[in-house]
């Protein structure tokens, strides 16, 4: 009744495949975007930046990374840490060897060298498939981070082995360093998120994105329809390595500033990236967002319910926010196995005949 | 969705918000979940535990009361980052995380807000040059001196000579476990000793290969800088190949009865750093008792009183509210603000008859902390393991760590710092 496809009218093969076909979700999407950049920016603190949205939005990138490869390809990656610091590693050493290089410039370049590392590890996807392919890239993880731990030239020969991002800025605001201006932090993630979500929701329509999808669902199919199993492969895993490469680059220099590797990017980022994309909804550019706003934002609400609301005692509300999380996982992965974008497609058809559904 | 977080969001904003500034904040981010818990919980009861006794018996510091907020960081540095954001729009005075990772990360982000950080015996070792790091403290002890004071030691048990000794130390692989490394470089040059590096990775729960290696190389003695879960299984596996206990040297953090307590007798002997007293024999105890735990305000199960963390926490608690008690003498206010806390931290004096009107006569070592030195004078002891009456004692004085070495060291990294942030270093009068 409210949300309806009555009068909206097709004119063109263009408007016919558009990724918002309805009026109003377009509509819906428009204000968003205004709201996210003319609103939100003259609102934003540094909690809300540094607690809140940066993790959200970088973690987006990450999981339509990883969404990219494993819900678009079927090719199961546990290497997203790894990848990620391969990101942040590359952003540390570009910045501090060019001083005077643009960070957004910089941020890109991470990504380019993540794709290249990205393309060396998926070199094995061609020979070896499934749990034993997840296996592979686990190994990628553990590799990278032990690299990046064992060899100084990395860290700039630091004592700690740390890396510290520089400050750096952009039409005069500082997007990295300790003086960081929260809304230039944030618009600064927001317009690469805009962008490469963009970019991946083309790409993954698009001729690229077929030949993933064939490659998904039945390998030796594609391949006898004229896939090229190796560029398909090798392709998911470049643009996602590179999606991941600058997550990490951003994670690193705009949202926590300084990283020990071990820690940041170990093999529980790898996880979370991994359940956000399957909570979320595989194969799917909506479920990337929902299910790293589920995994980022709702412990964040929890602890703050908790501990400021309820003044409970902060262990006891961290021990009740995993119960929580766990149970809400279970109870949406049983209620709806293809994730909480599915749920949400579904809740739109019911709403498109309601109250009529017949 | 969307709708379902904005809601959300708009609730969190408004619990977020709502905080007295009257009060003198303290917040605590603590570790009460997580592998590194068991040493968390203890730190941060003594550290709860001290403010509450200065607000039940003294009425706060001078009449202003403490206010306490806690904040769980499971040793994790993003969970810490938002912590500070979330704490420090309230007033919040001193940060002491108990956590190297977030160490650094609050080293530049404070520094910028004009909050002063104690990281006391971790973080950043080279924030002792006060002329750089003009918001970090890291008094009375850091981690250099703790190396300096192993090596001292080892030094004294073979009256002097340890050329051709080989050392060994098994370190957590993280900017806290490498911290040391540095130091027993230059050490192991300048006493000839043979030196080597064993990572054990987070959380080190599993530690076979490391203690397998040990066993094939034989060093004459093992360094720990271990934390959490990882020093009890370093401490087992020690046992399991029979490394005889009183040549294994952990540092501050890797000495307290939840360390050792797993491996039971085979423990005995096991030594480690301290830079405070141990036990409950001290007056202040008493009042501990009386104000706090007679009271039903005791943190956490209330069972940690007099444990090697506990009294940590409390001595860092004790000299934060001695920096706090110092600001309101300099700047003739009972409320302070963060910067002028910040100029107490860099004014403190503790001297032998302040700890003893504290109830606390040497608890720690006399020091003072100045402008270019926010340190001290890194005086440290150490203390061994007696498995069957199941106490720590300490067995050296407070001696004084290898600053010929040492000084050198801190000038070279916090100007590599300097250097890298662009920061030009403080005229100290």
């Amino acid at each position: 009744m409210f949300y309806r496809q009555a009068g909206d009218f097709k004119k063109s093969y263009r408007e016919d495949i558009q990724t918002f076909a309805l009026r109003q979700d377009r509509r819906a999407y428009y204000v968003l975007m205004a709201i996210a950049f003319l609103v939100v920016p003259f609102f934003i603190n540094d909690y809300w930046a540094s607690a809140v949205l940066l993790p959200f939005l970088i973690l987006s990138i990450a999981a339509l990374g990883l969404n990219i490869l494993t819900g678009y390809c079927g090719q199961v990656s546990l290497g997203t840490g790894g990848f990620m610091a391969v990101g942040a590693y590359a952003c540390y050493k570009i910045m501090t060897s060019f001083p005077d290089l643009n960070i957004m410039i910089v941020v890109l370049l991470a990504g380019l060298v993540t794709a290249l590392v990205g393309l060396v590890f998926g070199i094995p996807s061609l020979r070896i498939k499934g749990f034993y392919l997840a296996v592979a890239t686990l190994a990628a993880q553990f590799f990278l981070v032990w690299l990046f731990n064992k060899v100084p030239w990395f860290y700039n020969y630091s004592a700690s082995g740390q890396i510290n991002a520089p400050a750096r800025s952009m039409f005069g605001f500082n997007i990295t360093g300790a003086e960081a201006h929260a809304p230039a932090r944030y618009l600064f993630c927001l317009a690469l998120v805009v962008l490469l979500a963009w970019a991946a929701r083309n790409l993954t329509r698009g001729r690229m994105g077929r030949s993933w999808m064939a490659i998904r669902d039945m390998d030796i199919a594609a391949e006898i329809i004229g896939v090229d199993p190796l560029k398909t492969k090798l392709s998911a895993f470049a643009i996602s390595s590179f999606y991941i490469g600058v997550a990490g680059a951003l994670f690193f220099s705009v949202y926590l500033g300084a990283v020990e590797v071990g820690e940041v990017f170990g093999i529980n980022q790898s996880f979370l990236v991994l359940f956000m994309i399957i909570i979320g909804g595989l194969g799917s550019i909506m479920g990337s967002f929902i299910g790293a706003a589920f995994l980022i934002l709702v412990p964040v609400l929890l602890k703050n319910v908790m501990v400021n609301g309820f003044g409970w005692p902060t262990d006891i509300a961290a021990h009740i926010e995993f119960i929580l999380i766990g149970g809400l996982i279970m109870l949406f992965l049983i209620v709806e196995p293809h994730g909480l974008a599915q749920l949400w497609r579904i809740a739109k058809e019911k709403l498109l005949l309601w109250p009529f559904p017949h | 969705m969307k709708s379902l977080t904005i809601a959300g969001m708009a609730l969190a904003m408004t619990v977020t918000s709502t905080a007295a500034m009257a009060d003198l904040v303290f917040p605590s981010l603590s570790y009460r979940t997580g592998p590194y818990a068991v040493n968390g919980i203890p730190y941060a009861d003594g550290y709860a535990d001290y403010f509450t006794l200065v607000n039940e018996r003294d009425g706060g510091v001078n009449g202003v009361m403490t206010k306490l907020i806690e904040c769980e960081t499971a040793y994790n540095t993003q969970k810490g980052v938002e912590c500070y954001e979330a704490t420090k729009g309230e007033g919040a005075l001193v940060y002491q995380p108990l956590s190297t990772g977030i160490t650094y990360q609050l080293i530049p982000k404070a520094t910028a807000a004009g909050i002063p950080v104690h990281s006391m015996g971790y973080g950043r070792t080279s924030a002792k040059n006060g002329k750089v790091f003009s918001h970090i403290f890291n008094y009375p002890v850091n981690y250099w001196d703790g190396a300096s004071h192993a090596v001292n030691h080892i030094l004294d048990l073979n009256s002097g000579d340890i050329k051709g000794k080989k050392v060994a130390l098994v370190y957590h692989n993280s900017a806290y476990g490498k911290e040391p490394i540095r130091t027993l470089e230059e050490l192991s040059k300048k006493h000839g000793f043979e030196f080597m590096q064993i990572p054990v990775d987070h959380p080190g729960q599993e530690q076979k290969s490391q203690w397998l290696q040990i066993r094939r190389t034989r060093p004459d003695y093992v360094f720990m800088w271990g934390w959490g879960v990882m020093n009890q299984v370093a401490i087992q596996e020690a046992a399991n190949i029979r490394f005889p206990m009183e040549n294994f040297i952990g540092v501050w953090w890797s000495g307290s009865e939840v360390d050792v307590t797993p491996a039971g007798a085979k423990a005995n002997g096991y030594k480690a750093l301290s830079f405070h007293a141990v036990g409950t024999e001290l007056p202040v105890f008493d009042d501990i008792q009386k104000y706090v735990v007679d009271a039903g305000k005791a943190a956490g199960a209330g069972d940690q009183i007099g444990t090697v963390l506990y009294n940590r926490g409390m001595y860092a608690a004790m000299l934060a509210v001695e920096a706090a008690k110092t600001a309101q003498e300099m700047h003739g206010t009972k409320e302070i603000t963060p910067a002028q806390m910040r100029d107490g931290m860099e004014a403190l004096e503790m001297t032998a008859d302040k700890m003893e009107s504290l109830g606390m006569g040497g608890f720690g070592p006399e020091f003072n902390v100045s402008c270019d030195n926010h340190g001290g004078p890194g005086l440290g002891a150490v203390q061994q393991w007696d498995a069957t009456t199941g106490t720590w004692s300490l067995i050296s004085a407070f001696a004084p760590s290898d600053s010929d070495v040492i000084l050198p060291l801190i000038t070279e990294d916090s100007a590599a710092f300097a250097k890298e942030s662009a920061i030009e270093e403080r005229e100290c009068a």
